[in-house]
C-alpha cells in the first residue's frame, strides 16, 4: 500500500510541477536558514566540557560591596571576577577537590630558531590543578605538580601551536623557553585541547577567542616574576599603590577561579566555606557588609555571562520565524491542492477507502514534498555555513560546522515540519463527503 | 463594486484565507524588525569617529626583556625606549605626525573611570573613556579643537602603566563637557577624575572622538572622551601614525623596518587577534564593525527570503482559486462583467486579505520588538518602520496577485457553458 500512495503522491506532484516546485522551495530555504543559525547556536551554547560541566563551579566573592553598584544598579551582585587577596586566600585553603585562581597572560616568547622574531603568545597564569580539573588532554609531558606551584617553579605548558612556532614542532617535553626574558623549562605540550568557549575565563577572553591558550604558567611563578595581567582589571576605586604590587593590594578584581567539587555535599559545604570566609572578614573589618557570595555551576556561569552572543540568539529566533512563515506557506498550498481533488478523494471514499487510508495518502504526500525540501535544505544549509564565515565574527563562524547530526536534524525538520503543515489540509481531505463529491457532479 | 460578494466567496476558503492572512502578518512581523535591525547596525557603522581615518596606521608592539615596569627605573627605562621609537617614526620620511597612544576609537581595548565635578564623589557624574598621549595626539588623530588648546610638549608627563595620580589638566570631548558643564563653559573649569580629590583643569574641547568600544555595553557613553597628557610606559606600546597623504603602505613598511632597526627585541609581527602588528586604521574600523556588518546582511537575506515565500504563496494560492473558480467567472464574464470587472474582483480580494494580515501583522511587530526589547535591551522600533512596511507588502500582494488575476480576467465566457 505504501509503494501505491507513493506513486499516486508522485503522480499528484507532478500534475503541477509549479506549484510543488514552490513548496520545496520554500520548505529548503526555511529548513535552511533554521539549521544555519542553529549551527551557529549550537556551537557558541553548546556544553565544553559535558561530562565533568556539572562538577566544575564557578565562585564569586562580593568584596566590593554596595560600593560596586552604580545608583541604578540593583542586582546586587558580586563582582565576577576575584581580587589577588581573595584569590590566594582560597588557593591556601584548598577546600575543594580541585582549584585554580587563573589570569591571562601575554608573553613575549624567543624562538630558539634563528632568525625568527619573537612572537607573543596569550596564555593563563594557573595552578597545578587545572589541568585534572579540565581534564586537559596532553600531546607529550603533562601538567606541573603541586610542589612546583610551591616552589615557584618556572615550568610552562604550550599549545601544539606554539610548539610548532618556538620549536618547530615534536617532542619539546624538557627544552627551555624563553618567556619575557626568564628561561622556562617546557613540562607539557597541549594535545588538541582549544575548548570554545574557553570556559575557564570567561570573564577575560569573552569567551570566543582565536588567539589564547597558547601558554600556562605556575600562578605563583607568573606573579613572581611580575607578569603582568593581560585580561581585564576593574575596579571600583583605583589602586592606592602603582604597579603590579599595587593592583596585588588593591580590590580590584582581575582573576578567575574555578573549583571542582563532586557531589552536592561538596557543594554544600563549599558555599559555607565561603561564608565564613566573607563573614570572617566582615570581622576583620575588611568588609562592611554581609557575605554575599555566589557558586554557580559552569553551565549556570557561561548563562549569567552572556557567552552566548544576543546576535547569535537574534539571528536563530528570526530564522525560526522565517521556517514558521514557511510553513504556513506550505500548509496554504497544500491545502488548496488538496481541497482541488475533492472529487477524486470522493471517488476514492466511494469506492471503499477509509478515512485513515486518505489520511495516510495524504500525510505521506507531503511527507514527500518534505523530503524533497529537506535535501535541497541540506544543500542550502551547506552553503549556508560556508557563508557565514563572512558574516559572522571569524572565531564564531569557524565553529559552525555541517556533521551527521546536523544532516539528520535538517532532514527530519523538513519531513516533519511539512507533514505538520500538511496535518490541517490532510484533515479537510478526509472530512470530504463521498456522496457530495458524486452527486455534485 | 461591491465587497458583499468577495466577502461571500471568501467565506467559503476560510481556512486558506487565514492561512495567508497568517503569513502575511508574520512576514509583516519579522520583515519589520530585521530591517529596524539593519537600521540600526548601519548607523552604527556609519557614525563618524571624530578622527581623520585615511592615511592613519597603529603600531601595536611588545618589548622582549624589558623591565616590568614596576619601579621608577624601570619606568624611565621603558620611557627612554619609547621615545626612541616615537623619535625613529618621527624621522620617516612618509610619516607626517605620530603620537603616543593607550586606543584608538573602534579598537575594543578600552580604559575607562569615572569623571566628577567635585573631590571624592563616591557615584561620578559621568562615565567616560582615557585616551592617555602627548602633545601630538590631537594633530595626529586629526581631531578638531573647538575650544582652548593642545597640550604644549613640556605639559607632556610620563607614568608606568599601572602608575597613580591623575594629570593637571585635561582635553575632553564636546558632548561630555556639555553633560558636565550644560551652560557651555567647560573651558578652565575643574573635574575630578576616578572618584579621587585630585583636581583636573579643563584646558580644550575637541569636537568628536568616539570611545574604543564600538558597541554594546559602551553605547551609553561613546562620545565622552578624556585626553591625559601623559605617556605611559609599559613592556607593550601603541603608537598611532600619520602617513603622508597617499603614503600610507610606504609609510607602514618603513615604520616596521625602522623600528627592526632601531631595536630587533620586540614583537611586531602581525597578530591582530592579540593586538600585535602594524594596521591600517581601516582594518580598525572593519574588524570592530565586522559583526554589525554580518548581522545586517543576515538579516537582509532573511528579509529577502521571506518576502519571496510570502509573494510565491499569493502567487500560488490565487492561482488556485482562479482555477477553481473558472466557471464562476466565465458566468460572470457572460452575463456581462468586463475583464476589468474580473481583474479588479481578485486585485480587491487580495487587498482585503493583505489588509487584514498587515493590521495582524503590525500588532505582531510591535509585540515582537517589545519582546526583544525586554530580551536582547534592544531599541523601541520607530512605528515608521512599521508603515513603510504596510505599505510595502500591499504593494507586494499587488504586484503577486497581478499575474494570476490577469489570467482570470482572460477566461472566455464560453467556459460557463462548459460542465466539468
Amino acid at each position: 500500500m505504501f509503494a501505491y500512495y507513493l506513486d499516486l503522491a508522485l503522480r499528484s506532484l507532478k500534475r503541477n510541477k509549479a506549484l510543488t516546485g514552490l513548496m520545496i522551495v520554500t520548505i529548503g530555504f526555511g529548513v535552511a536558514a533554521s539549521m544555519t543559525t542553529w549551527s551557529v547556536f549550537r556551537a557558541v551554547s553548546g556544553d565544553p566540557i559535558p561530562w565533568k560541566s556539572s562538577q566544575l563551579f564557578v565562585p564569586q566573592i562580593d568584596n566590593w560591596g554596595p560600593a560596586g553598584h552604580g545608583p541604578k544598579d540593583t542586582s546586587n551582585e558580586p563582582p565576577d571576577a576575584m581580587d589577588y587577596t581573595d584569590a590566594v586566600a582560597l588557593m591556601r585553603d584548598h577546600r575543594a577537590k580541585y582549584q585554580s585562581a587563573m589570569y591571562q597572560i601575554g608573553a613575549a616568547v624567543t624562538p630558539q630558531r634563528v632568525g625568527q622574531h619573537p612572537i607573543t603568545a596569550i596564555g593563563e597564569a594557573v595552578s597545578s590543578e587545572f589541568f585534572p580539573m579540565l581534564d586537559v588532554s596532553f600531546k607529550y609531558g603533562s601538567g606541573w605538580s603541586a610542589a612546583d606551584d610551591d616552589h615557584r617553579a618556572q615550568v610552562a605548558v604550550i599549545s601544539s601551536h606554539l610548539n610548532d612556532k618556538a620549536f618547530g614542532g615534536g617532542d619539546s617535553v624538557g627544552k627551555t623557553l624563553s618567556v619575557d626574558g626568564h628561561e622556562y623549562r617546557v613540562v607539557g605540550v597541549l594535545g588538541d585541547w582549544h575548548p570554545q568557549p574557553q570556559f575557564y575565563d570567561v570573564v577575560n577572553t569573552g569567551g570566543f577567542s582565536e588567539g589564547g591558550g597558547n601558554i600556562f604558567v605556575p600562578f605563583t611563578t607568573a606573579i613572581a616574576n611580575s607578569m603582568n595581567n593581560n585580561g581585564n582589571t576593574n575596579c571600583v576605586e583605583t589602586p592606592k599603590e602603582p604597579g603590579f604590587v599595587g593592583l596585588q593590594k588593591s580590590e580590584c578584581v582581575w582573576i578567575a577561579f574555578m573549583v571542582q567539587l563532586d557531589d552536592a555535599n561538596a557543594v554544600r559545604d563549599y558555599k559555607q566555606y565561603l561564608d565564613n570566609y566573607a563573614a570572617a572578614q566582615q570581622q576583620a573589618g575588611r568588609f562592611t557588609w554581609a557575605p554575599n557570595n555566589r557558586l554557580r555551576s559552569l553551565m549556570d556561569w557561561l548563562d549569567f555571562e552572556h557567552v552566548v552572543p544576543s546576535d547569535t540568539k537574534i539571528s536563530l529566533y528570526v530564522a525560526l520565524g522565517l521556517l514558521l512563515v514557511c510553513l504556513v506557506n506550505t500548509a496554504g498550498l497544500l491545502l488548496a491542492k488538496f481541497l482541488r481533488r475533492a472529487s477524486e478523494i470522493g471517488v476514492r471514499r466511494a469506492l471503499g477507502a477509509s478515512r485513515r487510508e486518505i489520511y495516510t495518502q495524504f500525510l505521506i504526500e507531503s511527507g514527500m514534498v518534505g523530503l524533497a525540501g529537506g535535501a535541497l535544505g541540506l544543500v542550502l544549509t551547506g552553503l549556508g555555513i560556508s557563508g557565514v564565515s563572512w558574516v559572522l565574527p571569524r572565531d564564531i563562524a569557524a565553529l559552525a560546522h555541517l556533521d551527521v547530526s546536523l544532516l539528520i536534524t535538517t532532514l527530519l525538520v523538513a519531513i516533519v515540519a511539512t507533514m505538520l503543515a500538511g496535518l490541517y489540509p490532510t484533515m479537510r481531505a478526509a472530512a470530504v463527503q463521498p456522496a457530495w463529491q458524486l452527486k455534485s457532479n | 463594486m461591491t465587497l458583499h460578494p468577495i466577502l461571500a466567496a471568501l467565506k467559503k476558503h476560510k481556512a486558506g484565507v487565514t492561512l495567508i492572512t497568517l503569513q502575511i502578518a508574520l512576514t509583516l512581523a519579522i520583515v519589520c524588525n530585521a530591517v529596524f535591525i539593519i537600521g540600526q547596525r548601519v548607523e552604527r557603522v556609519h557614525r563618524p569617529t571624530g578622527i581623520d581615518e585615511q592615511n592613519l596606521f597603529l603600531i601595536q608592539q611588545a618589548y622582549v626583556g624589558a623591565p616590568t615596569g614596576d619601579d621608577a627605573a624601570s619606568i624611565q627605562k621603558l620611557d627612554a625606549m619609547q621615545r626612541t621609537d616615537l623619535a625613529t617614526l618621527r624621522g620617516l620620511p612618509d610619516v607626517e605626525a605620530v603620537t603616543a597612544i593607550n586606543s584608538l576609537p573602534l579598537l575594543q581595548s578600552s580604559w575607562t573611570g569615572g569623571v566628577g565635578l567635585k573631590p571624592d564623589q563616591q557615584h561620578s557624574t559621568e562615565h567616560a573613556a582615557y585616551y592617555f598621549g602627548d602633545d601630538q595626539l590631537i594633530n595626529t588623530l586629526g581631531l578638531r579643537l573647538v575650544a582652548g588648546r593642545n597640550f604644549t610638549s613640556s605639559e607632556i608627563t610620563n607614568r608606568g602603566f599601572r602608575g597613580v595620580g591623575e594629570p593637571p589638566m585635561v582635553i575632553v570631548t564636546k558632548a561630555l563637557a556639555d553633560k558636565l558643564f550644560p551652560k557651555g563653559d567647560a573651558l578652565g573649569k575643574t573635574v575630578y577624575l576616578d572618584g579621587q580629590a585630585i583636581p583636573s583643569t579643563i584646558i580644550g574641547v575637541v569636537a568628536r572622538m568616539q570611545i574604543p568600544a564600538a558597541g554594546g555595553w559602551g553605547d551609553s557613553f561613546a562620545w565622552n572622551s578624556v585626553l591625559q597628557p601623559i605617556r605611559l610606559d609599559a613592556n607593550y606600546t601603541r603608537t598611532a601614525v600619520r602617513a603622508r597623504p597617499g603614503r600610507l603602505d610606504a609609510a607602514m613598511r618603513e615604520a616596521r623596518e625602522a623600528l627592526f632597526n632601531a631595536n630587533p627585541m620586540r614583537v611586531l609581527e602581525n597578530q591582530p587577534d592579540i593586538g600585535i602588528g602594524i594596521m591600517p586604521f581601516s582594518e580598525v574600523r572593519a574588524r570592530a564593525y565586522r559583526a554589525d556588518i554580518g548581522m545586517a546582511i543576515l538579516m537582509g537575506v532573511i528579509c529577502l527570503i521571506l518576502l519571496c515565500v510570502t509573494a510565491a504563496g499569493i502567487v500560488g494560492l490565487t492561482s488556485f482559486w482562479v482555477g477553481q473558480r473558472r466557471k464562476q467567472i466565465g458566468i460572470r464574464r457572460a452575463l456581462g462583467a468586463t475583464r476589468n470587472d474580473i481583474l479588479r474582483y481578485f486585485q480587491t480580494e487580495n487587498l482585503l486579505i493583505a489588509g487584514a494580515g498587515v493590521v495582524l501583522g503590525a500588532i505582531l511587530a510591535v509585540g515582537l520588538n517589545l519582546w526583544m526589547m525586554k530580551q536582547f535591551s534592544m531599541d523601541r522600533m520607530s512605528l515608521l518602520y512599521v508603515l513603510v512596511g504596510i505599505v510595502a507588502l500591499m504593494l507586494l500582494g499587488q504586484g503577486a496577485v497581478f499575474a494570476p488575476a490577469r489570467r482570470a480576467s482572460r477566461v472566455s465566457p464560453v467556459e460557463a457553458t462548459r460542465s466539468v
